[in-house]
């Protein structure tokens, strides 16, 4: 049945939808990436460069570490009712040198998980309420083996 | 101390009771301290924020100096260290730390309020990541990569209870089976619920002075010094995902420079400035907010190399009685999470074990000590006592 609601980013700013990517920054001077973005300093203590761009991350990525939420997680979570557990990731991105997190995917659970696992970034229902369907990043398997 | 445990009265009652505690176990009045340095609790309102001067005014304003200090899990520790920094600085001879905490029930969850710009605020909303999730990533990491098993992390729980069978302090004082801990509920993969500790009302309460000022008025017997305190931020790039973070640092300015990881460079700090290592440490306090993570701080700490802990814990070398007993105390295991009396707990703990005083979970012959303790946003703190 065709959603009627309005699909808007849970979050403003931190990834596009069409395609799908998250959205950092990344040091003019140094070549540092940030997520979430960060345009008023560069983390690097060497460097203090005031100049960033704003850059898609890798959409591909493997598992560093990955585990469950098996209890509704407190406000400001908004859990649909009944709550249904999900997989947290978090993701190593090889040409950015860092590690994401991210819900997985709801179909995945943990015994479909490794350190390894190839995953690839996707949008995922966060919520909804009346008139919107919020949207999330999540990371899905790939289906190939990293591990 | 304040025994721990959950009431829900007024974090100053804890908070003055241990400080009296304190006071009366140096054989000081309220009257004679200095200075007085409180470790700050952010879910009791106005008054937690300003810990030092709501405990002053609980014992009643003397005109003492006063100094309060957030950390997250290290507030304790910083406290710690301001009263310290006094004493070696000869800006005073005596000083009274305090922390105490009243714990809500179940998960952290962000102090309240709608806050689409804080990165704490964000996770739970986001994610849905609670402390747990993140505890869970480290115990996943630690049977990927060195074999730890679900048994090792029960087992860790069932020393730790054992501990704090004894201690007049602890919450929880029963011992627990191997069966039990792995029978609790899946709270975050890997981690159940009987791994995981608490949250917790407690406070705890030290003295501390210059040497000389001790010398002048112990009974006899030397004091326990306190030979170190760290309180060291991470080094850039952190690369491992820290709570309450969505992401980690990125490597790629620093090529393949990359020092130690933030854990081990909180102890490596204080063993540093106290100039000790690792093979000289009798007795440790360290930071069990999962079972897991015990282990991760027994290599953290530099008890043995990456990847041996559960050698370690499996030869029962960390148990009081084996070679290098780690939470004697109980842990947080024992105790739960009572955020700004926790790191001074640890150090009244050591006090303890240095003195001869921890009755039933005595680590024989300690002399020296070390705790170490990590929370959000760069936050971590080790402290050596010595005797």
């Amino acid at each position: 049945m065709a959603s009627t609601k309005t699909q808007v980013p849970a979050v403003e700013g931190w990834f596009s939808l069409d395609p799908p990517t998250l959205l950092g920054t990344r040091c003019r001077s140094c070549g540092t990436f940030a997520f979430p973005r960060e345009a008023a300093f560069c983390r690097n203590p060497d460097c203090d460069s005031t100049e960033f761009d704003e850059v898609p991350l890798s959409t591909r990525g493997t598992v560093w570490s990955y585990t469950d939420a098996c209890y509704q997680p407190p406000t400001p979570y908004v859990a649909a009712d009944p709550y249904e557990p999900f997989c947290i990731a978090a993701v190593e991105l090889s040409a950015e040198k860092m590690v994401v997190m991210g819900q997985v995917v709801p179909s995945v659970g943990v015994a479909d998980l490794a350190v390894g696992t190839e995953v690839e970034l996707v949008l995922g229902t966060l919520y909804e309420d009346d008139d919107h369907e919020y949207l999330v990043w999540k990371w899905q398997p790939t289906g190939a083996s990293g591990a | 101390m304040h025994p721990w445990g959950k009431w829900g009265r007024n974090f100053v009652e804890y908070g003055l009771s241990a400080a009296r505690a304190a006071l009366a176990d140096a054989g000081l009045a309220w009257r004679d301290i200095q200075f007085v340095s409180g470790a700050d609790t952010i879910r009791n309102g106005y008054p937690g924020f300003v810990a030092g001067a709501t405990f002053a005014q609980a014992l009643g304003w003397s005109g003492a100096r006063v100094a309060s200090s957030y950390a997250a899990c290290a507030s304790g520790a910083t406290a710690i260290a301001a009263a310290r920094a006094q004493i070696l600085a000869g800006l005073c001879d005596v000083a009274l730390v305090v922390g105490a905490d009243t714990t809500p029930k179940g998960f952290f969850a962000p102090v309240g309020g709608e806050r689409k710009d804080d990165p704490d605020w964000l996770r739970f909303h986001l994610l849905g990541a609670t402390n747990p999730t993140y505890f869970a990533l480290y115990a996943r990491r630690r049977m990927e990569l060195f074999g730890a098993t679900e048994d090792d992390f029960a087992a860790v729980k069932v020393k730790n209870a054992r501990h704090g069978l004894e201690n007049p302090n602890a919450r929880y004082r029963k011992e627990v089976t191997a069966e039990e801990v792995l029978a609790s509920p899946m709270v975050a993969d890997p981690l159940r619920l009987l791994e995981i500790c608490a949250t917790s009302d407690g406070g705890a309460a030290l003295v501390l002075s210059s040497m000389d000022f001790a010398r002048r008025h112990a009974g006899g017997g030397s004091p326990v010094t306190v030979a170190a305190v760290s309180t060291v931020t991470p080094r850039f790039p952190q690369t491992v995902i820290e709570m309450p973070n969505f992401a980690t640092d990125s490597a790629v300015a620093v090529g393949d420079g990359l020092g130690p990881a933030f854990r081990q460079s909180i102890a490596n700090a204080a063993y540093e400035e106290a100039g000790i290592g690792p093979e000289d440490v009798d007795v440790a306090e360290v930071y069990d907010l999962s079972s897991a993570l015990e282990l991760d701080w027994y290599e953290d700490i530099g008890l043995c190399k990456q990847g041996e802990a559960e050698r370690l814990l499996r030869d029962g070398d960390t148990a009081v009685g084996g070679r290098i007993p780690v939470n004697p105390s109980g842990g947080l295991s024992c105790f739960g999470e009572a955020i700004p009396a926790q790191a001074i707990a640890q150090v009244c703990e050591l006090v303890w074990q240095l003195r001869g005083q921890a009755s039933g979970r005595q680590v024989e012959g300690a002399s020296v000590g070390v705790t170490a303790n990590q929370g959000l946003f760069g936050h971590g703190s080790s402290v050596v006592v010595a005797r």
